[in-house]
């Protein structure tokens, strides 16, 4: 049992991977190819990571409005993260995760967490998320 | 707090006003909540972004809702989409691409949408006014729509903006609202020369700036001592849009929520101020290159899509030349825009020049360049931030004389006399 941090749902779930951090935000449109599942934007700190089942842990989105599309077909393809964590409340990709599970019957939890603690996950860890969105981080 | 629901709002979701405003509603409903909101309020009009095709999942998407439908109940306009209807077969748009993008324009068409096809929605026709509730897809249309206009919408995602067009409702967050319009990161020019606030290639680099500085703060730019035009403005919106999430910016002076600096604070005091210099400047002008080589397959042009005024500016730069013929040249925007620029006598210029024109979508949207374009040069920000990871090519950041230059020289020039230290 690792460190627990608190969390809330914005897309239920739950989930096990690997977490992928990033301290810059993301645009899933131009930053993350929905046929392999990698982040393709050449300028993130992220370009050439495959993100595909894995915990990815950003501070919010940003870019395009197509990127809750891209999202949506990741999550269609089975290329999308096993969980996305984010410091504050984010409605792209909430929307793509709740549309998917409506459309794909596939999961995609969302998780907030206080933004402060976003630091305390580094990439490699072990996450998990429960269906309350605690998230246990070793 | 919870979300507080009109009884009309309760009728949709239950489904008294047909299935799909029932699956829209709980799609609002359900983002109001991921956003705090506890009631929605009514908007006038709505942009849609969905209609961009990225693979069958939003095709799908659209066609459940046409499938169930859909109309909409607000005047909404359409976002580009993922193919030129008409003139897609001129490029190398696979046929498979090119038929299903066309499926899901024609779903979003039959919910009683304005198929405008373009991302530049407030040069064709929409343009909300002050204070006017919209909910806008697109996000640099999102940015020009608050900033430039003063309407007021969120930054709405795609499969979102048509649920708030179907319904007419939107969740009461946000940029909707006074309070978070307040620009509370103060950007302000330090010893920029005038000459380099006149140049075009000026605009699309502050807004990668201000988008990169602003994290998710609404800023105010104080020091401009030349007023730009609105093209100028639509590519800090496009900019800002892409290297953040700007989506507000007020520019003190000039913009319609900051006559004053003040004004743009709404009473506030900015919680950052940082400085703009041309240190700054220079360095994101150079991150928007890939590439030093001087080899260059195409010049592309209009992202957002081209207005008007840019074709009464270009038209006179490619007058009596001719493009190198190795050099492709190709500008993109919309069909309304197309045959206003037709009926101006300014596309004539264009065609001897040897330019093409694509419209209803761009570069980035529908798989059009063949192969052997692997080096492209542009003025907008947009365009050359998203070339390299969203087509893998090479690009080449410059101003819109560069660009015509290079193009005729068959190789990348580029004047940066002003920016020089």
């Amino acid at each position: 049992m690792g460190r627990l941090i608190p969390g809330r749902l914005l897309a239920p779930g739950e989930a096990r991977g690997t977490a992928l951090v990033s301290r810059e935000p993301l645009s899933f449109w131009g930053g993350y190819d929905a046929a392999t599942g990698e982040i393709i934007d050449r300028a993130h700190p992220l370009a050439g990571e495959r993100a595909a089942g894995r915990v990815l842990v950003l501070p919010f989105s940003r870019g395009s409005s197509t990127g809750t599309a891209i999202l949506l077909e990741a999550i269609r393809r089975g290329t999308a993260p096993a969980a996305i964590i984010v410091g504050q409340p984010d409605a792209f990709f909430a929307l793509a995760a709740v549309v998917g599970e409506e459309m794909y019957g596939t999961r995609l939890p969302v998780v907030v967490i206080d933004e402060a603690r976003l630091a305390e996950i580094g990439t490699g860890d072990t996450i998990t998320i429960d269906a309350t969105g605690a998230l246990s981080v070793a | 707090m919870g979300l507080d629901l009109s009884s009309r709002d309760r009728e949709m979701l239950d489904g008294r006003h047909g299935p799909a405003a029932a699956m829209a509603m709980s799609i609002v409903a359900r983002m109001a909540e991921v956003c705090g909101a506890d009631r929605l309020l009514d908007i006038t009009a709505a942009h849609i972004d969905s209609t961009i095709y990225v693979g069958d999942a939003t095709l799908e998407f659209a066609e459940r809702l046409a499938g169930l439908g859909a109309k909409v109940a607000v005047p909404s306009t359409l976002n580009v989409s993922g193919v030129d209807e008409h003139g897609w077969q001129e490029w190398a748009v696979p046929a498979d691409w090119a038929r299903k993008a066309h499926r899901q324009m024609v779903a979003y068409q039959s919910m009683g949408t304005t198929p405008i096809w373009t991302c530049a929605p407030y040069q064709a026709g929409a343009r909300p006014a002050l204070g006017q509730q919209v909910a806008w897809g697109e996000s640099n249309a999102i940015a020009f729509a608050n900033s430039v206009l003063g309407a007021r919408t969120e930054r709405y995602p795609d499969l979102l903006d048509i649920c708030c067009a179907i319904t007419g409702r939107a969740p009461a967050v946000g940029l909707h609202l006074d309070a978070p319009r307040a620009a509370t990161l103060l950007l302000r020019l330090v010893d920029v020369p005038r000459r380099v606030q006149e140049d075009d290639a000026f605009y699309p680099v502050l807004g990668c700036l201000m988008g990169h500085l602003a994290e998710d703060e609404v800023p105010v730019i104080d020091g401009l001592s030349v007023v730009p035009s609105e093209d100028q403005l639509k590519a800090v919106c496009a900019a800002g849009a892409t290297t953040g999430r700007v989506a507000l910016f007020h520019i003190a002076g000039v913009t319609p929520e900051a006559p004053t600096l003040q004004a743009a604070c709404r009473g506030g005091r900015p919680r950052r101020e940082v400085a703009v210099t041309m240190a700054d400047l220079r360095e994101w002008r150079a991150r928007l290159s890939t590439t030093s080589s001087a080899s260059l397959d195409l010049v592309v042009l209009g992202s957002p899509h081209f207005s008007l005024d840019e074709f009464r500016r270009l038209a006179p730069l490619v007058a009596g030349r001719r493009r190198h013929p190795d050099v492709r040249f190709l500008v993109t925007t919309s069909r309304l825009v197309r045959d206003l620029a037709e009926g101006a006598g300014l596309l004539r210029p264009l065609a001897e020049f040897g330019a093409t024109l694509t419209v209803d979508t761009c570069i980035l949207a529908t798989p059009m360049l063949p192969p052997d374009i692997r080096t492209l040069m542009t003025n907008s920000a947009k365009f050359a931030y998203y070339t390299p990871g969203l087509l893998g090519r090479e690009v080449v950041f410059g101003s819109l004389d560069d660009c015509v230059d290079s193009a005729v020289a068959g190789r990348v020039v580029t004047d940066l006399s002003g920016w020089d230290d």
